[in-house]
């Protein structure tokens, strides 16, 4: 086989990264750096409430109202929705607002500075309502927000039989746990520009993950056939989710004020706006009910697990599935019970971020364990080691782990590299006499690459590839770069499949005009599911040139080149595509909510090592050792660039990212007044991978951008345990919850 | 950006007496832009109420340095960078250079400017405490002619001067009379850089032989303007006791009136700011451990 004698010239290497060199020198274009002729800019009138029913527009005197083109719910001409799972979010709020910051009204003018005076002088006069801001409140149905009952989707996971299993238990040790909500803060706010005329239809350019969401969304607001409808991703400054769903917002918005005007509308967000009126990561809270042997064994658990939607679905069934399928970690437990649901709130609604559901669900599950350990009188370790999953035993939904696991290892490595038992001893000696604490603890989690369930199969996703009559290579795909090194990775894998240059290998920007939908850039998939697909695309453009006989078995990059050329010559075109199938054996049923929720699970154990400022209550996290199994990794720099900007995020989560919330408003949305760490503030982030390679990936690969923000949180909140013996169940834990724990305890 | 630009104004005069010969004729109605850190992200935001400004950015009156065996004076317009930099201050006024090294990031210390920094009066302001450590001295200048005030008293209230809307600051003179004194700044931002202050302490003390003779507390971010806590510091006199550091302590949250806000609450900057008391105190104890500041 030609892969056999090339194998690893590509796989495995910090290959440069492809997009690198445009964005360093500043040539790459961001959608605010794009004008066209005749441009209008947007902007979108915001509602001041949480809840309320909409009794008037008012446009104040003073404004030149007839130079402005405006747009309210009345201008859509098709369905009033942001089309993803639902339908129940309107594009512009009509008769009834649902949160702060919902949009209203648009405007658009070719002066973005008089555009400000007017979204200011437009009056929304809106009589309020009762709204509701809590999990509890929204549970307790006093007022129904959303549906009949306030329930955007519930799961149940069963395995064995919790409630036999109480009277068994040598001990049963309850908990309950929160995080916060958190905002994604990629470099460049959302923004979208579109055009619309009545023969070539609509097309839109903006930062975006997901082009065919968009697509999809617009088709259905705008009542526009699929050929009429064009959706380009420029340069996107990071996503981490936030780019998920919102730019079919924006790009709607963007589509209605360009369909009235008639000439392009760019919509761009200041950061202000973007924090106060994009989705931000899913508040949660989670109950544990964990019954354990006098051996240390797990006999137990019944977890409760709710996530706070905000005002509408949004991608809340799914958050929540993720979330509910990582609710019981990487142990092996007979008996398990998961009830979740996610729940309606007149907050503007949460949406998808990085990890999407797990974070929240493991930080509950690690603390718990922590919590479980002290109560049996056994080291965090020790515990984890006595329940750690192995291949052929089964996870709470029932998959069989087929793949060779080994967390014990994991573990062990992590806790060598991190000198965790020395510190644990020393800390334990050195701390009574310390005003700064010093602690140190662990997480042990997994998490699971792609699609949830059927997702994979039921999307079905589609990759391109072609030969140029230069002899290139083309692959088409809907994967986005948006600071990862989609177009490295894989240019690296459509190399290394083919045996020729790297720099052979051209990967087409988004467009809807030109590639297939290969599904969002989401869920850990782009390498592990679509990479895959690029591999299979790209090789049937060599089965092409093999069968006509053009190439010879063996073959160098100039003599493929040639081949390229030849075929083109005679046939026209050499194209080849491939379309996603589950691998074999993998199967998840969706009625009972069982089965092979993953193709494959990346595994790791961090450990934290933290201090605890007895003076200010302020935490630092010292040191940072972070050891995964991802697969084969296809190019360490950017893979343990991933881990580390996880880490750092997960840092952000667990200790200072606070959204301040009023009447369900976010009150802190700057950068200066939400706190994100700097550099200065993050430790040294330690990345150490295990590769085992995964038969269904390309080159061996599992997924990997979510992984590490499910770990920072629960290994840091263990630390502080550790260093101060105060239990803080709550995140993100600033100074001012600390020092409440603190003076709880010892008051 | 929220404003609508044109409804600004922004003169740059080139003259100290034509600017503020400007301010003279019709006092309040334009206003001194300095380092503009502070303003420029109101205009951002669309929060800018004030429309005229007179930039000071060019006027050499403002740039002043004198050192003399007495004083050092500071033109207005130095930086937090060049506050940094400049030598008697690291050697004698460390506090202050501590507090120029964590205010906002690189950028807001190459263009934000002390005389700016007192001016925009923020109670959250980082360096302000360390001037009311150091006895500051304003020198405030209009048409009809200068003046000096003390630091201390100059905030009256929130965002309120004891200063005429003609007037301008000019310099910053710093008695030097701290040299031996014993200091201590320490700024609780929550994280290490681009922080607003949530408590901010300056302490100095002259202690000898185990006894405190003379002191100065002032604080930020607790109180509608930054505080010199007299009161707290009228108790420190004498050999240092547990007891004094106790009631000084109790005495510091009396004096103080902190807030809930979307910063931090009122309780943990009282508890904040009494550990830093107690931090800055009991090291006067310890044997010096170099510059703590």
């Amino acid at each position: 086989m030609q892969s056999d004698s090339m194998a690893d010239r590509f796989i495995g290497k910090s290959i440069p990264r492809k997009e690198g060199r445009a964005k360093v020198t500043g040539r790459a274009l961001y959608v605010d750096d794009m004008v066209m002729p005749g441009m209008l800019y947007g902007a979108t009138v915001r509602s001041p409430v949480a809840r309320g029913r909409i009794r008037g527009i008012r446009y104040a005197q003073g404004i030149p109202w007839d130079e402005f083109t405006i747009v309210t719910a009345q201008d859509i001409p098709g369905k009033n929705c942001v089309a993803l799972m639902l339908n129940d979010q309107p594009c512009l709020a009509d008769q009834v607002v649902n949160h702060a910051e919902e949009p209203v009204v648009l405007l658009a003018h070719p002066d973005r500075y008089l555009l400000e005076e007017a979204r200011r002088a437009v009056e929304l006069d809106i009589e309020p309502l009762p709204a509701v801001f809590t999990i509890d409140e929204s549970l307790a149905r006093q007022q129904v927000v959303w549906g009949e009952d306030n329930i955007f989707k519930s799961f149940l996971v069963e395995s064995g039989d919790v409630e036999s299993a109480w009277g068994h238990a040598h001990l049963i040790v309850e908990g309950e746990y929160e995080t916060g909500a958190q905002e994604q803060l990629y470099i460049e706010p959302q923004g979208m520009i579109a055009t619309f005329t009545a023969e070539q239809g609509l097309t839109v350019w903006g930062s975006m993950q997901c082009p065919y969401y968009v697509h999809r969304a617009l088709m259905t607001l705008l009542d526009l056939p699929v050929n009429q409808v064009r959706v380009i991703q420029t340069e996107t400054g990071g996503g981490f989710g936030g780019k998920e769903e919102y730019p079919s917002m924006i790009a709607g918005h963007a589509a209605l004020l360009a369909r009235k005007s008639g000439k392009p509308v760019k919509i761009v967000y200041d950061r202000m706006e973007d924090m106060a009126a994009t989705t931000k990561r899913h508040p949660s809270r989670t109950r544990h009910r964990t019954a354990v042997t006098r051996e240390g064994k797990l006999l137990a658990m019944d977890i409760e697990f709710v996530v706070d939607g905000g005002a509408y679905a949004t991608l809340s069934p799914v958050v929540l599935s993720r979330g509910t399928i990582h609710a019981a970690g990487p142990y092996f437990c007979p008996n398990v019970r998961i009830r979740s649901q996610a729940v309606a709130t007149n907050f503007p609604p949460h949406g998808a971020f990085r990890g999407f559901g797990a974070p929240q669900s493991i930080f509950a599950l690690e603390r718990q364990m922590d919590q479980v350990a002290k109560v049996l009188g056994l080291a965090p370790e020790e515990l984890r080691r006595r329940n750690f999953v192995k291949q052929g035993e089964t996870l709470a939904v029932g998959q069989v782990v087929r793949e060779k696991v080994d967390m014990a290892g994991l573990m062990e490595r992590a806790l060598e590299l991190s000198d965790y038992y020395a510190k644990r001893k020393r800390f334990a000696e050195e701390n009574p006499r310390r005003e700064v604490k010093k602690g140190i603890g662990l997480a042990s989690f997994l998490h699971g690459a792609g699609f949830t369930g059927s997702g994979e199969r039921y999307l079905a996703s589609l990759v391109g590839a072609e030969a140029t009559p230069e002899g290139r290579v083309r692959v088409l795909a809907a994967s986005t770069e948006m600071g990862q090194g989609t177009m490295t990775v894989f240019s690296q894998i459509a190399a290394e499949a083919l045996g020729v240059d790297y720099d052979m290998i051209e990967i087409v920007q988004p467009d809807t005009a030109v590639v297939p939908n290969s599904g969002p850039t989401v869920a850990s998939r782009t390498c592990m599911v679509v990479g895959k697909l690029v591999e299979s695309a790209v090789l049937g453009i060599r089965q092409q040139l093999l069968s006509s006989g053009l190439l010879p078995e063996r073959y160098t990059s100039e003599q493929f080149r040639q081949a390229c050329r030849q075929f083109i010559e005679n046939h026209g075109a050499l194209k080849s595509s491939s379309e996603y199938s589950a691998p074999p054996g993998v199967y998840w049923d969706d009625d009972k909510y069982r089965g092979d929720a993953y193709g494959a699970y990346a595994w790791a154990v961090y450990v934290a090592e933290v201090s605890v400022d007895l003076t200010t209550y302020e935490i630092r996290v010292d040191d940072f050792v972070a050891v995964q199994e991802v697969g084969r990794v296809i190019n360490p720099v950017l893979a343990t660039g991933q881990i580390e900007g996880g880490v750092a995020q997960g840092i952000g989560f667990a200790l200072y990212e606070n959204v301040v919330w009023q009447e369900g408003q976010m009150v802190n949305s700057q950068m200066t007044n939400y706190i994100m760490p700097t550099s200065a503030d993050l430790p040294p982030i330690r990345v150490f991978f295990e590769e085992v390679p995964y038969a269904h990936g390309p080159g061996g690969a599992k997924g990997i951008g979510e992984l590490p923000i499910d770990g920072p949180a629960p290994a840091i909140v263990n630390a502080i345990e550790n260093a101060g013996g105060v239990n803080v169940n709550r995140i993100p834990v600033t100074p001012e919850v600390l020092m409440e724990a603190l003076e709880g305890v010892h008051a | 950006m929220r404003s609508y630009l044109p409804a600004y104004d922004m003169r740059v005069p080139l003259e100290l007496d034509e600017a503020l010969e400007t301010m003279a004729r019709a006092p309040g109605e334009w206003k001194p832009f300095a380092g503009g850190t502070d303003l420029m992200v109101l205009l951002e935001q669309g929060k800018l109420a004030h429309r005229k400004f007179l930039s000071v950015a060019r006027l050499k009156g403002l740039y002043g340095f004198a050192l003399t065996d007495d004083h050092v004076t500071l033109g207005a317009m130095i930086t937090y960078r060049q506050v940094q930099a400049t030598a008697i201050l690291q050697q004698e006024f460390p506090l202050l250079c501590r507090a120029a090294y964590e205010t906002g990031g690189i950028a807001t210390q190459n263009r934000g400017t002390l005389g700016g920094n007192i001016a925009n009066a923020s109670p959250a302001a980082d360096s302000p405490p360390a001037l009311l450590v150091y006895d500051a001295e304003l020198e405030l200048v209009s048409a009809r002619g200068a003046r000096w005030v003390p630091y201390a008293g100059f905030h009256l209230d929130y965002k309120k001067l004891d200063m005429r809307p003609e007037e301008v600051i000019r310099n910053i003179r710093l008695p030097r009379t701290k040299k031996n004194w014993r200091q201590h700044y320490r700024k609780v931002g929550t994280r290490r850089a681009q922080a607003i202050s949530k408590v901010c302490f300056a302490g100095a003390a002259l202690v000898d032989g185990g006894e405190i003779n003379d002191v100065r507390i002032a604080l930020g971010s607790v109180a509608p303007t930054v505080l010199r806590c007299r009161k707290t510091e009228a108790l420190l006199r004498g050999s240092l006791t547990t007891e004094m550091v106790r009631a000084a302590c109790d005495e510091l949250a009396r004096e103080i009136q902190p807030i809930d806000d979307f910063r931090s609450t009122a309780r943990y900057r009282t508890r904040v700011a009494q550990k830093l008391l107690a931090e800055f105190l009991l090291g006067l104890i310890a044997p010096p451990a170099g510059d703590r500041a």
